[in-house]
């Protein structure tokens, strides 16, 4: 079983009082938000707490179970990335492309990778799902034609509970296959 | 039931549409204006007098609102109850405040609590709380506790014995006289973090005017939370609303009712704003209740042809330092009479020590004591093959309950409804290609490989259950579940179900059930749950009860509906109410089937009520309430295979294969009942390699991240065949009987098995779980 790394659940203030607030500006599912914001504030914290987009969701806030991933655009080069936003300090995203699960879907209809977690019964408690998306969404940008095996070892930072991953790993595969037929990427 | 058969179909879930575009209402999701946050101070010692708790620095950060301590509420809140109280077994049910006063009984147990403007400075003001403590000897396991010269947690309760629980039935010193084998062996099943993804999480809000509080919280009970809470809080039950909409995985967690829940009650009370407090995951991990954790002494009486005669059993069940809402029931009722699981065992003793230790609470975790009991049959029967050279496939097919002999009564009280086992064993052992991998373990061998095969055949007690069983065995409510199915004039259906699943689907097979039932489309049915003021109450979704019981109300209420249907449609096609045939979703004449009335035609009539349209005398409306209190509990069974490769020089276990074949009764959506199994395979099968709550000697949780508590990945998850039979549970309405333990419960056994088959031939008996490699090598090396 891979290891996983561990840090404290919230960045501590490091002075006495209240931090000192710093502007950023992010374009999350293609809306441009500016906001001031404390410099230990979490992307997580940000996109749930600050825009009120909760479909991204908190499992550990300790970079373990990637409820928290989103895709980024911007952080390597110009590709999204999926990265667990729980790991990131909202000032790192300034001036960059967030996409979280609510700007998946285009024109009430759903993404490829929602589709198929839907006909293959890919979810449960839904928790972890949108994480597990957009960390599925990352795998197939980089790799859009992947072996079952590739697939497990793509979504290992995500954790479910609920479906023992079977139909999670069976859905990707369907939305790969889907998306290389149709050429759809985001 | 209508021939739509609606009943039995894969449908995607309706629920899926809102969880797969971030639409989801989760307790953490719901935010409300001039919400302040609570982080819980937690006790680092494992046993320690609280001298002292300064809290005053910390009320001097800025943005902080409140802080308090136990001593500060311990007369506004009463003891967090014990609802499970077994009778006949001396039991001692010690003060769980909400907050500790004086004492601290494990690390985590929390003891203050501060209010700020946001979580961040919460969680740094809480850092400037001092406390000061005496530290006390503790001890965390639970043989060791209930010794004489262990450190005593309580004055009130000698030796750290909650409880001792006995249950017997049968000849059992007789079969062990006449024994021709007997097997021992001392066995320890883990200690389990449940680890629902969603951790849990209050958001409490108080009307001060109205005297009225609202509680969204993660609960898979939200009535038994609405009257826990009242109880504790004394604010009365028709003024406490608790909601739980989405809840992200519970696994039994999330039944219990925990201290801080009530103190984040108390707090929007005192405080006059609304209060929330979402859980980290360490938290969860110290101090959100654990499962299992029995240490077990287990022999075993057989004939010589491999017939298993009699079972004697003691435990020692780790209870934590609090016995949570349904601690004493777990280890007990729910697991001694589980112990003849599919077998015609004749006598079984039991004993139960419940031990109150410097750990966190345990309670009840999926399967919740009858992995527990599964787990020692199923190596029993393994033991007892190899005692007798027997090929352990062998050994059970000598003892299964033969398929006319139900309704089968155990030793230990129970009656199994229906079953037959060793149909589900025979297509379990084919689709596993068993012989031809036994074949293939020879030849293995002789290559210095190392394969195993495991089996495990369970039952199940699903269904919870008669209400005057659970009166009797001292649960404190009963055990029925409602529902109000609301058919509005146009035809169109809401159900209210007291029932809360969170991930089970039941908006979806409940959908099934009504759509089928009164022969409408399953568009036209939605499932309402989870608020306590829109429902009536119910006991919630656990034990595997809510498609069985709450399922079976849903039945009963339609069945309601149909008839008062009838009334209306004899009215209005001016026949005979005998003469009025309902089917597929009309009313028709039995003779003259052209003539008749849609069942939404009837739904108008039915609130329109004029006097053409009702009959003189009838109630207008068309809904129906039901509470059903099943008459027995249900007994789903089962057969699971695993094939394993042990790496003899990494002691690395890898699943090659694993069948389930499982009989649930009847499906109302296979590919739900599919995809349960998928998860609690793959649940116990961590239970069985990786996962395992560790103390350490001082009463550390080792395990408190998800970096040392192994919750297996997609990487761990091997490939599942199911396959299924189907044998209706006799005394439910839809001859159904529930699937969301089944998994887990089967899984961990049949995989330590198979592991342990793997080793066999080098000598190696037993080893307890979890089989982690260095286990495996340490015992390899041993031989």
């Amino acid at each position: 079983m891979p290891r996983r790394m561990t840090r404290r659940a919230r960045p501590r203030a490091t002075a006495e009082a209240p931090q000192e607030t710093v502007p950023v500006r992010v374009k999350i599912n293609g809306v441009e938000y500016s906001h001031n914001v404390e410099p230990r504030l979490l992307l997580v914290n940000y996109i749930r707490d600050v825009v009120g987009l909760t479909g991204t969701h908190v499992g550990c806030d300790t970079t373990h179970c990637g409820a928290c991933t989103v895709l980024v655009k911007g952080l390597r080069g110009d590709s999204w990335v999926a990265v667990k936003s729980c790991t990131l300090l909202t000032t790192q995203v300034d001036g960059k492309e967030v996409l979280t699960i609510e700007g998946l879907a285009k024109n009430g209809e759903l993404h490829p990778l929602q589709k198929a977690f839907w006909e293959n019964h890919g979810l449960q408690c839904g928790f972890c799902t949108p994480g597990m998306i957009m960390s599925a969404l990352g795998l197939l940008l980089r790799n859009p034609n992947p072996s079952r095996e590739e697939i497990k070892w793509g979504i290992t930072g995500n954790l479910c509970r609920c479906t023992g991953y079977i139909n999670i790993v069976k859905s990707i595969e369907a939305a790969a296959k889907e998306m290389r037929e149709k050429g759809i990427t985001i | 039931m209508a021939v739509t058969r609606l009943f039995g179909a894969k449908i995607r879930r309706k629920e899926d549409l809102r969880l797969l575009t971030g639409r989801g209402k989760y307790t953490a999701d719901i935010y409300l204006p001039g919400t302040v946050h609570a982080f819980f101070v937690r006790s680092t010692y494992a046993h320690a007098r609280i001298r002292s708790v300064d809290v005053s620095d910390a009320l001097g950060v800025e943005g902080v609102i409140a802080a308090f301590t136990g001593q500060d509420i311990k007369d506004a809140l009463g003891a967090v109850p014990t609802a499970w109280q077994i009778p006949g077994a001396e039991l001692k049910v010690p003060k769980y405040m909400p907050l500790a006063v004086d004492r601290v009984r494990y690390v985590g147990d929390p003891y203050a609590v501060v209010v700020a403007s946001s979580p961040y400075v919460a969680a740094d003001a809480a850092e400037r709380i001092k406390a000061e403590f005496e530290p006390l000897p503790s001890v965390t396991n639970p043989e060791k506790a209930v010794q004489p010269e262990a450190p005593q947690l309580y004055e009130d309760a000698p030796n750290n014995t909650a409880f001792v629980w006995r249950a017997s039935g049968g000849d059992v010193d007789g079969v062990f006289s006449r024994a021709d084998v007997v097997v021992e062996q001392r066995m320890v099943n883990s200690r389990l973090q449940p680890t629902a993804i969603e951790t849990r999480g209050v958001l409490a809000v108080y009307d001060r005017y109205a005297e009225k509080a609202t509680v969204y919280m993660t609960s898979q009970n939200p009535h038994v939370h609405r009257l826990l809470l009242s109880l504790i809080t004394g604010i009365p039950e028709h003024r406490l609303r608790v909601v739980s909409y989405d809840v992200g995985g519970g696994f039994g967690s999330k039944i219990h009712c925990y201290g801080p829940e009530a103190v984040v009650l108390y707090l929007a009370m005192k405080l006059g704003v609304p209060v929330k407090w979402i859980e980290t995951r360490e938290e969860n991990f110290k101090s959100t209740i654990h499962g299992r954790d029995h240490v077990q002494y287990v022999e075993a009486a057989a004939t010589r042809d491999g017939k298993v005669l009699g079972l004697r059993v003691k435990s020692y069940a780790n209870m934590g330092a609090y016995l949570s809402t349904a601690a004493p029931g777990i280890p007990t009722i729910l697991f001694g009479p589980m112990l003849s699981g599919p077998y015609t065992i004749q006598a079984i003793s039991v004993e139960v020590v419940g031990a109150l230790t410097n750990t966190a609470p345990v309670d009840a975790y999926r399967g919740a004591g009858r992995p527990e009991a599964t787990y020692i049959l199923e190596r029993v029967m393994d033991l007892v093959a190899r005692e007798l050279g027997m090929d352990p496939a062998e050994a059970r097919a000598r003892n299964f309950i033969p398929k006319d002999m139900f309704p089968y009564r155990t030793p230990i009280v129970l009656t199994y409804d229906s079953g037959d086992y060793e149909r589900a064993f025979r297509r379990a052992l084919e689709l596993a290609e068993y012989w031809r991998w036994r074949e293939e373990q020879k030849r293995a061998r002789e290559a210095g490989r190392l394969i195993g095969i495991g089996l495990s055949s369970y039952i199940e007690i699903c269904g919870l259950g008669p209400s005057a069983v659970a009166r009797a065995t001292g649960f404190g409510l009963g055990l029925w579940e409602s529902t109000i199915v609301r058919v509005h004039p146009t035809g169109k259906v809401t159900v209210f179900t007291g029932g809360h699943p969170h991930g089970q689907g039941e908006e979806t097979t409940f959908a099934q059930i009504v759509a089928d039932k009164l022969g409408i489309p399953i568009e036209d049915v939605d499932v309402v749950h989870g608020d306590t003021d829109l429902v009536p109450f119910g006991l919630g979704t656990y034990g595997s009860r809510t498609t069985p019981v709450a399922g079976g109300a849903i039945a009963i209420a339609c069945d309601r509906i149909i008839e008062k249907g009838r009334r209306i449609a004899a009215h209005l096609l001016e026949v005979r109410e005998e003469d009025v045939v309902f089917e597929a979703g009309r009313y028709y004449v039995k003779e003259l089937p052209e003539r008749q009335k849609r069942i939404q035609e009837i739904a108008l009539a039915a609130y329109a009520a004029g006097a053409s349209e009702l009959p003189p005398g009838t109630e207008p409306g068309l809904e129906a309430t039901a509470f059903y209190d099943p008459s027995n509990f249900t007994f789903p069974f089962g057969t699971h295979v695993c094939i394993v490769e042990v790496d003899a020089e990494t002691g690395q276990v890898n699943i090659l294969k694993y069948v389930a074949v499982d009989d649930c009764g009847n499906q109302i959506n296979p590919m739900i009942v599919e995809g349960q199994i998928h998860g609690g395979v793959v649940q116990g099968l961590a239970q069985a390699l990786h996962e395992e709550a560790v103390y350490d000697e001082r009463g550390n949780l080792l395990t408190a991240t998800l970096t040392d508590y192994l919750v297996p990945s997609a990487v761990e998850a091997p490939d599942i065949v199911t396959d299924s039979t189907v044998t209706p549970s006799p005394h439910n309405p839809l001859g159904v009987k529930g699937i969301g333990e089944a998994g887990t419960i089967a899984s961990t056994p049949a995989v330590a098995n198979a592991v342990l088959d793997a080793l066999a031939h080098l000598r190696v008996r037993h080893i307890d779980i979890p089989l982690r490699p260095e286990k495996i090598l340490r015992a390899l090396r041993k031989v």
